[in-house]
């Protein structure tokens, strides 16, 4: 067990090193092989050529682009100053850049954001998978009836519908129509019963969406399920339905669900970019969509790497619940 | 028990087991699936019925219909009447007869490795055996009798084996764990359904022997379903060939092998390989494949593929050979479906299929 943990977690760092590499050279290379000046997009369009040559110099443009990775790389590790003359400006470790557009160190900057991602993304999470659970066992113990019928027809259209829908339709019924108060970010430990009832909008919406998919995920691993001979054998065994299907059915219907729930999980606390943007929540998605708009490139490659640390740490997770919630796994 | 109490009440003996007149059909999107008809056949504590036939017989649904499997599908359909001590479990309820499957009445299935679920350890598997018929006895006590069990059934270092996976299992000891798990609640009634299909030949006859040591000690009734005759030539009393979900020929083993009726019994004789042959001499197969349950042949199934179909005009084609003596130079109760006359399967069997087998 300890040898599958240690090559799983050799197996992450690598894997983050190299979307270190590539998300750096996307950034830094392409404005080069397009032809445009990096060194541009920080002091703007008019800036005369005794600036855009310190720019260049303090932010190592010049260096090749190995040279460059490096110092991002120790950086991360050991903080960073950059230099031109006597104009130092200081980046803590871990430093993942700094964007001279708004005058801050990546790093606080999106850890600042982190909470509100984290509160949208983990209570989305909670209620599409109790949902997706519930309406796939239902819809698979009662497969062909209006009930799985009706509840598999709302699951494609929750697949369908992209947020941007659902969270405007959401925003117009329940904000402008109903009158809720419109949803935003509390700090759960400011006040909790604010952070629940301004977040339930976006749960909601968010949770539609993956709750759907997760229906019919569950749908069909438990029709599998059930199908299995050790499903028969329990039945054989005297045991009741509900310990049929609640123990042995569900114990291996809904594993495979991990593997996707992580990854999704994943995914979305790298920033949830269209739910935060429909309910202005200023998560990692919502600095992800501002920093694109304004080519503020530090805070791009800040946010890729923080999405694609999630999903590393995730998977990592995953691997490793898999070496619990899977004897088979162990030996291999 | 109390349940069995109010079935009680015919005055005639009845047979320990009994099935009479039993049919299972399934409704699929294809046609109606006539899995099988009009199956009867009866049998007592401490005795062995071997049921033998090709897949797709009728062999294992049977089984199933007994253990009352084919109720979580809705699209089962059982008749006829199924008769265990003195309760009748067809028209028993749901929690009926689940109250009686794996404790009177348990199934050892063919491969060990798909029935075992392979999230929960074969321990605890056969505890929740043991603790679903025992409520109230605590997990010590349960887990002690698993333990027991999986020693009896020759497990080594049962204790230890306990926490182990399926798959952590050979195959023979998988199925002696599915064995240990079958009996743990001293059924009556023992379904084993081709308990050695999966296993190495060695292992088959340390299995078979098992099963046959336990029926001795607990005095079970056996139906041991296969498609290998060797084995019901082991361990069976009774014999029970099925084609096309039918009885064809039933009768004690002794009979059925001396002096089998049914051309198919013949072809299933003439299948099995022989060390006392000589190496160039062929297998007899029986020739063709088993028919389609949705779309039985007319007259008898098994007429497609019967060498002296045609012998009787059109009645092999037409008409349903019923059940029924073997006539002379049979032993009593020795039944058969054919249309020959019994002095025709006499002489085939002697001068054409007996040489040859």
């Amino acid at each position: 067990m300890l040898a599958y943990i240690i090559r799983r977690l050799i197996n992450a760092v690598v894997t983050l090193i190299v979307v270190t590499f590539v998300t750096f050279c996307v950034f830094f290379l392409v404005p080069k092989l397009t032809g445009s000046d990096p060194a541009l997009l920080y002091v703007g369009k008019q800036a005369d050529p005794v600036a855009l040559a310190g720019i260049r110099e303090k932010f190592g443009f010049n260096d090749p682009l190995i040279v460059q990775y490096g110092k991002f790389l120790k950086g991360i590790v050991a903080g960073r100053d950059y230099v031109t003359g006597a104009d130092v400006t200081h980046c803590s470790a871990p430093c993942l850049g700094y964007s001279f557009k708004n005058s801050q160190e990546v790093w606080p900057l999106l850890i600042h954001a982190l909470p509100v991602t984290f509160s949208l993304a983990l209570g989305a999470a909670v209620l599409w998978v109790l949902m997706g659970v519930f309406f796939g066992v239902v819809s698979a113990l009662r497969r062909g009836s209006i009930w799985d019928r009706s509840a598999m027809t709302v699951a494609l259209a929750g697949v369908s519908l992209p947020i941007y829908f659902t969270g405007l339709l959401s925003l117009s019924i329940f904000v402008y129509w109903l009158g809720f108060a419109n949803p935003g970010y509390t700090p759960f430990f400011d006040n909790p019963w604010q952070w629940f009832t301004g977040l339930l909008l976006p749960w909601i919406t968010l949770a539609f969406l993956f709750a759907a998919t997760y229906a019919r995920l569950t749908r069909a691993n438990m029709l599998e399920t059930l199908g299995e001979d050790y499903i028969r054998t329990a039945r054989a065994k005297g045991l009741r339905e509900r310990t049929v299907i609640g123990k042995h059915g569900l114990r291996s219907g809904l594993t495979p669900l991990v593997t996707v729930f992580g990854l999704d999980l994943g995914a979305l606390l790298g920033g949830a970019i269209l739910t935060e943007a429909v309910y202005n929540l200023r998560g990692l998605g919502y600095f992800a969509l501002n920093s694109i708009r304004s080519s503020d490139l530090p805070i791009i490659l800040g946010v890729t790497l923080f999405a694609a640390g999630f999903i590393v740490i995730m998977n990592l997770i995953v691997d490793l619940l898999y070496g619990v919630i899977d004897p088979r796994v162990r030996l291999g | 028990m109390s349940i069995s109490s109010a079935s009680i009440g015919a005055s005639i003996q009845r047979p320990f087991f009994e099935v009479k007149d039993l049919n299972v059909r399934f409704e699929t999107d294809d046609g109606i699936v006539q899995a099988v008809t009009g199956s009867t056949f009866s049998l007592e504590k401490g005795k062995t019925l071997g049921i033998v036939g090709e897949s797709g017989s009728g062999k294992s649904v049977t089984s199933l219909a007994v253990l009352g499997l084919h109720r979580t599908r809705s699209n089962a359909k059982v008749t006829g009447e199924i008769w265990l001590d003195d309760q009748e479990l067809v028209t028993a309820t749901d929690e009926q007869v689940r109250k009686l499957r794996g404790g009177k009445m348990a199934m050892i299935f063919q491969d060990p490795l798909s029935a075992m679920h392979p999230y929960f350890t074969v321990g605890s598997q056969i505890v929740e055996a043991y603790s679903v018929h025992h409520p109230g006895v605590s997990k010590k006590v349960a887990r002690e009798r698993a333990i027991d069990m999986l020693a009896r059934v020759g497990i080594p270092q049962p204790e230890r084996r306990f926490n182990d996976y399926a798959h952590q299992f050979s195959g023979g000891m998988r199925q002696r764990a599915m064995i240990a798990m079958a009996l743990v609640n001293d059924p009556a009634l023992l379904i084993a359904d081709e308990p050695t299909t999966a296993l190495d030949v060695t292992v088959q006859a340390q299995i078979l022997d098992l099963i046959r040591d336990l029926q001795e000690e607990f005095g079970s009734a056996v139906i041991m379903i296969t498609h290998d005759l060797g084995v019901v030539a082991e361990l069976a009393d009774d014999v029970l060939v099925m084609y096309g979900g039918k009885v064809i020929e039933k009768g004690s083993a002794l009979d059925v092998f001396r002096t089998p009726q049914h051309p198919y019994t013949w072809g299933l004789l003439g299948s099995m390989p022989r060390l006392d042959r000589d190496v160039r001499d062929r297998l007899t197969p029986v020739k063709g494949t088993p028919p389609s349950l949705i779309n039985l042949p007319d007259g008898c199934a098994f007429n497609p593929r019967c060498p002296y179909a045609g012998r009787n005009g059109r009645r092999s084609f037409t008409e349903v050979p019923v059940l029924r003596d073997g006539g002379p130079g049979t032993g009593a109760g020795h039944l058969v479906a054919c249309h020959l006359p019994a002095e025709d399967r006499t002489k085939i069997f002697q001068q054409e299929v007996l040489p040859n087998l």
